[in-house]
C-alpha cells in the first residue's frame, strides 16, 4: 500500500507533486504510488541549474534496474535547485517520496498553471481509476 | 571464485617470449620516455592456475552442449562441431584481410556462394556478409533504407515498428535519424491493418516487421501488409531473427520484404560464445542493390576479387569484410543439410513448438491459442494472480531442474511472458522431460511458492541483488 | 547430415498430440500462393566428411602465404596454446548472452575480469564487455560524444586507418552528423596547427589512433588539451594492441574515450574477422557508453557473483532513445583476449620489446636497399613507412615468392607514392627478414 497523498500540495497526471511556495519557488518530486511502481529506483539524471522546462517536458530521468522514466514538469518555469543527495542514494525516493526524495526545485514563470493541477483528492480519484 | 588477480604473485607468467634474434633496441632511445608507460598491471599467473581458473569458470556456466536452451527469439540449436573444424582450417584461419586476390580465392568463391544461397534461400536479389551481428545487420539495412530516399530525393523521417518487436529495430531506425512510429498489434496478434492504414503516409520510410512475430505467429496478411506500405512508396524491412521458421517454406522476398537482416548464430547454427560473435548477413531486393555496403564480392574473367566501385553505396559498416570465420561455420552447416535439410529444420522446429503449446496450454496461460511457428508465447499471469509468484520466479525453478529458462518478459505486450523456442536439434524425450518440468512448477507455484521464490538453490550463487550493482556500479575490479 | 533427432513414430506421436495429421498444416498461416515446395538453387545435403572435403578445397584453393610483412589493423602474433583450449569449452562457446546470472557466472566473471584488463591497459577507469571491432567502436564513440554535447561535427585524423574513417563517415551520414579530415605533419603525427584551426565550438570528438596508421606513436596528450580547450572529447585509438605492453597508454595522457581493435590479443588473422571491439572510458561515461557492462554484487547469502548491468542504456530497455543499438557483441574473442592477456602478464611488455627490435630490424634492413628512405620522422612501434623507388615492383616481387609485401599507402593517401607501410611481429624471423632484404636486393 502506497503512502497517503499529502494535502498540502498539487499533483499531476503523470504522477509528480508540487509544493508552491510564496517566493514563487516549487519543489517537485514523484508520488510514492510512481515509486511504487518503479521499483527500486538505482539511478537519477539530474537537469542543470538554470534549464528552462514547460509542462510535460522532461525534467529529470529515473532509472529503475529494468526501466527508465521521465519525469515530467508540471509547470513552466527553470530549475533553481536539483536535490543531489539523490546522486549517491537515489533510493531516497524509494524512502521518502513526499519528503527527502525530491527532485528538483523550480522557479514557476506562471503560477495561474497551478490551477491545472489536480488536488491530492484528485489524483486519488485518479489513480483508483488507473487500477 | 577467486578473480584472477587475486590468485596473481608477482613473478609468474603462463606464456614466455623467444629471445631476440635480432639486435635489442634502447626503448629510451627510439621511442622515448614521453611515450612509455610506467607500470603495466595484468595478472601474473601460471599456466596451470591459469587452465585451472578458466576451466572452473566455464564449469559455472551453462551452454547448449550441457542442456536444453529454449531461449526464445535466440535459436539456440545445437552447434555442429564439424563448423568448428572446418572454420579452424589454416586456410581460412591464416590469412591477412589485405592478402592480395591471389591469395584468397577461395574465401572469395565462398563469400560469393554463401551470397548466392542465403539470396535463393530468402528470394532476395543480394547479400552482403559485412555485417559483424543481427543489430549491426539492421543498422545497415535501415541505412540502406535511408540512402534509397535520398537517391530518390524524398524526405521520409518516419519508421513503423509494432509494439512487439525487438528493442534493436526502434534504436537502429534513431540511428539513422528516424522517428519511431509504434504500430498496434490485433487482437490475433498481428499487424493492426486499419492502424497501419492511418500511419502509413508518404513520410514514412519503412515498415520494419519482424515474420513471424515475437509472438511466434506468422503475419497471415503478409500480403496486404506490403500492399499498404508499397502503395504509399514505402519499403518492407523483414527482421529475420525468426527466419529459423521458415526456410524452404516461404521466402520473404516473394511475400514482399525488400530488405531482410539475418543472425546466423541463430538460423544458421553458428555458436554464439556467451554473447558473440554473431554474423548479420543482410539481404535486398533489385530496388536497393546499388546501396550495399563496400566492398562486395565480384567475379572478373573467371578471378574472384574485390570491389569499392559501386558509387551509390552506403560505405563501410566495419573494417575488412565480416566476421569470416562465423560465415565458414554458416556456410558449412548449409552444404551439410542442403536445401531438403534445411526445409525439415524448419518443420521439426514448428512442430516441436507446438508440441510444447500443447502439453503446456492447460497448465500455463496462452493468451493467442493458434498454431505457431518456432516459439511459443505462454504468460505467467494465472499464476501471479494465484500464488503471486512471477515468471521470473518460474525461470529461476527451472534452472534447479537443468535447463536454461526461456527468454522472459518479453515480448513486452504479453505480461509476465515465457518465449519458448526449443528448435529443431531436440528430442522428444528433452521435450518431454522439459514439459513435465513445467508442470511439475506449476503445482509447486500452488503448493509452496515461497519454495519457487527462493530458487535457484543448485547454482553456485543465487539470485543475485542487481540493484545494489546498479546503484553503486563496480564494473573494474580495484585492489582494496 | 541432419542433426533433428526425431524418429517417424516420434513425429507421428507428436503430430496426434498436436492434431495435425500432416505437417503442411503446421504452415497453414502461410498464404498458399507464397508457399514453396524447395528452395531452389542451394546443393542437396552432404555426409560429414563429403562436408569436410567442400571445405577442405575451398581453404585449398587459398595460398596460404608463409609471411606477412602487412599488419595494417590486423596483426600475425603467436597465440599460445592455452588460449584455444580454454576458449573451446563448449561451457563458454555453445552459451547465449549471460542473461541469467545464475546460471552464466563463468562467463559473466570472465568479462569482468576482461574490463578490469583493458581499462588497466587503456589507463583508464572502465571498459565494456566489447563491439564489433576497432573501426565500430571508433564510430560508436564518435556518435556518443555527439549525442552528449549537442554537437555535430567529428574531428579525425588523417592518419587514422582509412577503413575506420570510412566507417566513421557511414556512422556520421546517418545520424546528420559531420566529418572533418585533419591532415598529418612531416612527422606523421597529426598537425596540431590545423587541428586548431579545424577546432571550433560545434566539435563533439577529435580522434586519433597512436600508434597510427602510419605505425607512428602520437602525442596524445597535447591533442586532449586542444580539444577539451574547446569543449570537445579526445577519442584516442590504438593499432596493434600489443604496444600497450611498453607504451604510455592514451588514458594516461589525457583522452576521453580510448578504443581500438583487439584482436592482437590471443585471436587469429581468420581474413578480417571475427575481431574484437575494444571500448574504455572515463568513470564519467558509465552511464552512457554502449555496449554490454558486467558488474560485480553479491547473493542472498552475502557471496560475491557477476551480473549484467545499467541496462537501461541499452536497446532492450531504452529502445529509441538507446545511443546505440549493439546487442550480440564478441564476446568469444574477449574471452580470447582476457586468457591471452592473464596468459602473458607482464610478458606483454617483452613482448612487446620483441616486436620493436624486429620492426627496426627490418627497417634498417631495407633502409640498406638503393633508393628507399623514411617517410616520417616521429618514432614507431612495429609499423613504420618506407619510401622505395618502385611499390608495385616490391610487392610483386615478394608476392613471387609467396610474401605478402608492404601495405600500399596510395590507394588511401595519393600523396605517398610509392610509400609502404610494413609492419614485423615476433612471427618473423631474423633469417626471414634477410631473405626479404635478399630478394628485394
Amino acid at each position: 500500500m502506497s503512502k497517503p497523498n499529502p494535502t498540502d500540495r498539487y499533483y499531476s497526471r503523470d504522477h509528480e507533486w508540487l509544493i508552491y511556495y510564496s517566493d514563487g519557488t516549487a519543489l517537485i518530486g514523484i508520488t510514492d504510488y510512481a515509486q511504487e511502481m518503479l521499483t527500486d529506483i538505482v539511478f537519477v539524471d539530474l537537469p542543470e541549474i538554470g534549464r528552462k522546462v514547460v509542462p510535460h517536458a522532461t525534467v529529470a530521468v529515473v532509472e529503475s534496474v529494468k526501466s527508465v522514466s521521465d519525469i515530467f514538469s508540471p509547470v513552466t518555469g527553470e530549475v533553481i535547485e536539483v536535490n543531489q543527495a539523490l546522486e549517491d542514494t537515489p533510493e531516497l525516493i524509494n524512502q521518502d517520496a513526499f519528503g527527502e526524495g525530491w527532485i528538483v526545485s523550480l522557479r514557476l514563470s506562471d503560477p495561474e498553471e497551478l490551477k491545472m493541477l489536480l488536488t491530492a483528492a484528485d489524483y486519488e480519484e485518479m489513480i483508483k481509476e488507473e487500477k | 571464485m577467486e578473480l584472477i588477480f587475486e590468485i596473481s604473485k608477482p613473478g609468474r607468467a603462463a606464456a614466455d617470449i623467444p629471445a631476440s634474434d635480432v639486435p635489442t633496441v634502447n626503448l629510451e632511445n627510439i621511442i622515448g620516455s614521453q611515450y612509455l608507460r610506467e607500470e603495466l598491471e595484468l595478472p601474473e599467473v601460471a599456466e596451470i592456475d591459469l587452465v585451472r581458473h578458466y576451466t572452473n569458470l566455464s564449469r559455472r556456466n551453462f551452454g547448449v552442449d550441457l542442456g536444453f536452451y529454449p531461449l526464445g527469439s535466440c535459436t539456440m540449436k545445437y552447434n555442429p562441431k564439424i563448423n568448428e573444424n572446418t572454420a579452424a582450417l589454416p586456410g581460412f584461419t591464416g590469412l591477412h584481410p589485405y592478402a592480395g586476390a591471389e591469395f584468397i580465392q577461395g574465401n572469395l568463391q565462398l563469400m560469393a556462394e554463401m551470397q548466392k544461397y542465403l539470396s535463393n534461400i530468402f528470394g532476395m536479389a543480394e547479400f552482403t556478409l559485412q555485417p559483424a551481428a543481427g543489430a549491426h545487420g539492421e543498422l545497415t539495412g535501415v541505412m540502406m533504407i535511408k540512402k534509397y530516399f535520398e537517391k530518390k530525393g524524398q524526405k521520409r523521417h518516419m519508421i513503423l515498428i509494432p509494439d512487439a518487436a525487438h528493442g534493436t529495430n526502434p534504436a537502429s531506425s534513431a540511428l539513422c535519424g528516424f522517428e519511431v512510429r509504434e504500430l498496434k498489434s490485433n487482437s490475433e496478434g498481428g499487424v493492426d491493418i486499419e492502424h497501419l492504414e492511418s500511419l502509413m503516409t508518404e513520410d514514412v520510410a519503412a515498415l520494419m516487421l519482424t515474420n513471424p512475430n515475437t509472438l511466434g505467429l506468422f503475419e497471415r496478411n503478409i500480403e496486404k501488409v506490403a500492399a499498404i506500405v508499397h502503395g504509399k512508396g514505402g519499403l518492407l524491412y523483414g527482421d529475420g531473427a525468426n527466419a529459423n521458421a521458415f526456410l524452404g517454406k516461404a521466402r520473404p522476398g516473394d511475400l514482399g520484404f525488400d530488405v531482410i537482416q539475418l543472425n546466423l548464430h541463430k538460423t544458421f547454427s553458428t555458436p554464439h560464445g556467451g554473447g558473440g560473435p554473431g554474423s548479420g548477413p543482410v539481404g535486398v531486393g533489385q530496388a536497393l542493390v546499388d546501396f550495399l555496403p563496400v566492398p562486395r564480392v565480384v567475379k572478373r574473367d573467371n578471378q574472384y576479387a574485390w570491389s569499392e566501385d559501386f558509387p551509390d553505396s552506403i560505405g563501410r559498416v566495419r573494417a575488412f569484410y565480416g566476421n569470416f570465420s562465423v560465415i565458414v561455420k554458416a556456410y558449412t552447416y548449409i552444404r551439410s543439410l542442403g536445401a531438403e535439410g534445411l526445409k525439415r529444420a524448419t518443420e521439426m522446429a514448428v512442430l516441436n513448438a507446438n508440441y510444447i503449446k500443447e502439453r503446456l496450454k492447460t497448465y500455463f496461460d496462452l493468451p493467442y491459442d493458434r498454431i505457431c511457428m518456432h516459439e511459443c508465447v505462454f504468460s505467467g499471469k494465472k499464476q501471479v494472480a494465484e500464488s503471486g509468484v512471477h515468471t521470473t520466479d518460474i525461470a529461476k525453478c527451472l534452472i534447479d531442474y537443468g535447463y536454461h529458462p526461456p527468454t522472459i518478459y518479453f515480448p513486452l505486450i504479453v505480461p509476465e511472458a515465457m518465449m519458448i523456442e526449443p528448435t529443431e536439434t531436440e528430442s522428444r524425450e528433452t521435450l518431454d522431460t522439459f514439459c513435465d518440468a513445467m508442470i511439475a512448477i506449476a503445482k509447486e507455484v500452488r503448493k509452496n511458492p515461497e519454495g519457487v521464490k527462493n530458487a535457484p538453490v543448485t547454482t553456485p550463487v543465487s539470485r543475485l541483488d542487481e540493484v545494489l550493482a546498479a546503484r553503486r556500479p563496480d564494473v573494474c575490479w580495484k585492489e582494496s | 547430415m541432419d542433426y533433428c533427432p526425431h524418429t517417424s513414430d516420434d513425429i507421428a506421436q507428436m503430430q496426434s498430440l498436436i492434431g495435425i495429421s500432416t505437417l503442411d498444416e503446421l504452415f497453414a498461416d502461410i498464404p498458399e500462393q507464397f508457399r514453396i515446395k524447395q528452395i531452389p538453387d542451394v546443393p542437396g545435403a552432404l555426409s560429414e566428411m563429403e562436408t569436410l572435403s567442400v571445405l577442405n578445397g575451398l581453404a585449398g584453393k587459398n595460398n596460404l602465404t608463409r609471411l606477412t610483412l602487412t599488419g595494417a589493423g590486423a596483426y600475425h602474433h603467436y597465440i599460445p596454446a592455452v588460449v584455444g583450449h580454454l576458449i573451446g569449452r563448449a561451457e563458454f562457446y555453445t552459451a547465449y548472452t549471460p542473461y541469467q546470472a545464475e546460471i552464466s557466472q563463468g562467463i559473466l566473471q570472465s568479462i569482468y575480469e576482461y574490463q578490469t584488463m583493458i581499462a588497466r591497459l587503456t589507463g583508464t577507469e572502465i571498459a565494456n564487455a566489447s563491439m564489433y571491432d576497432g573501426a565500430s567502436a571508433m564510430a560508436e564513440a564518435a556518435v556518443l560524444c555527439a549525442k552528449m554535447s549537442d554537437r555535430k561535427k567529428i574531428i579525425v585524423a588523417r592518419s587514422v586507418h582509412p577503413e575506420y574513417r570510412k566507417v566513421l563517415k557511414t556512422y556520421s551520414w546517418a545520424n546528420g552528423y559531420v566529418v572533418v579530415e585533419s591532415d598529418y605533419a612531416p612527422s606523421g603525427q597529426i598537425d596540431m596547427n590545423e587541428l586548431q584551426r579545424e577546432l571550433d565550438d560545434q566539435v563533439a570528438a577529435v580522434i586519433i589512433q597512436s600508434p597510427n596508421f602510419f605505425g607512428v606513436l602520437e602525442d596524445v596528450a597535447p591533442a586532449a588539451e586542444v580539444a577539451h580547450q574547446k569543449g570537445a572529447m579526445l577519442i584516442a585509438g590504438f593499432t596493434d594492441g600489443t604496444s600497450l605492453g611498453v607504451l604510455k597508454p592514451a588514458g594516461a595522457s589525457g583522452a576521453d574515450f580510448v578504443v581500438g581493435e583487439g584482436q592482437s590479443f590471443g585471436n587469429p588473422l581468420n581474413y578480417g574477422g571475427p575481431y574484437l571491439g575494444i571500448f574504455a572510458a572515463r568513470e564519467k561515461f558509465m552511464r552512457r557508453i554502449p555496449g554490454r557492462l558486467v558488474g560485480a554484487t553479491v547473493d542472498k547469502k552475502g557471496r560475491r557473483g557477476f551480473v549484467l548491468t545499467l541496462q537501461t542504456r541499452e536497446q532492450h530497455i531504452r529502445r529509441e532513445k538507446a545511443t546505440s543499438n549493439i546487442c550480440s557483441n564478441e564476446a568469444l574473442c574477449a574471452l580470447a583476449a582476457g586468457i591471452y592477456l592473464a596468459a602473458l602478464g607482464k610478458n606483454l611488455k617483452r613482448l612487446a620489446e620483441l616486436n620493436i627490435d624486429k620492426g627496426q630490424y627490418l627497417k634498417n634492413k631495407l633502409l640498406e636497399l638503393s633508393g628507399w628512405k623514411e617517410v616520417f620522422s616521429a618514432p614507431v612501434y612495429n609499423e613504420f613507412v618506407l619510401r622505395c623507388p618502385d611499390a608495385r615492383k616490391v610487392n610483386e616481387k615478394l608476392k613471387q615468392a609467396g610474401i605478402i609485401g608492404g601495405y600500399d599507402l596510395q590507394r588511401d593517401y595519393p600523396e605517398l607514392e610509392n610509400a609502404l607501410l610494413f609492419c614485423a611481429t615476433e612471427m618473423i624471423s631474423r633469417e626471414d627478414i634477410d631473405k626479404v632484404a635478399a630478394i628485394l636486393r
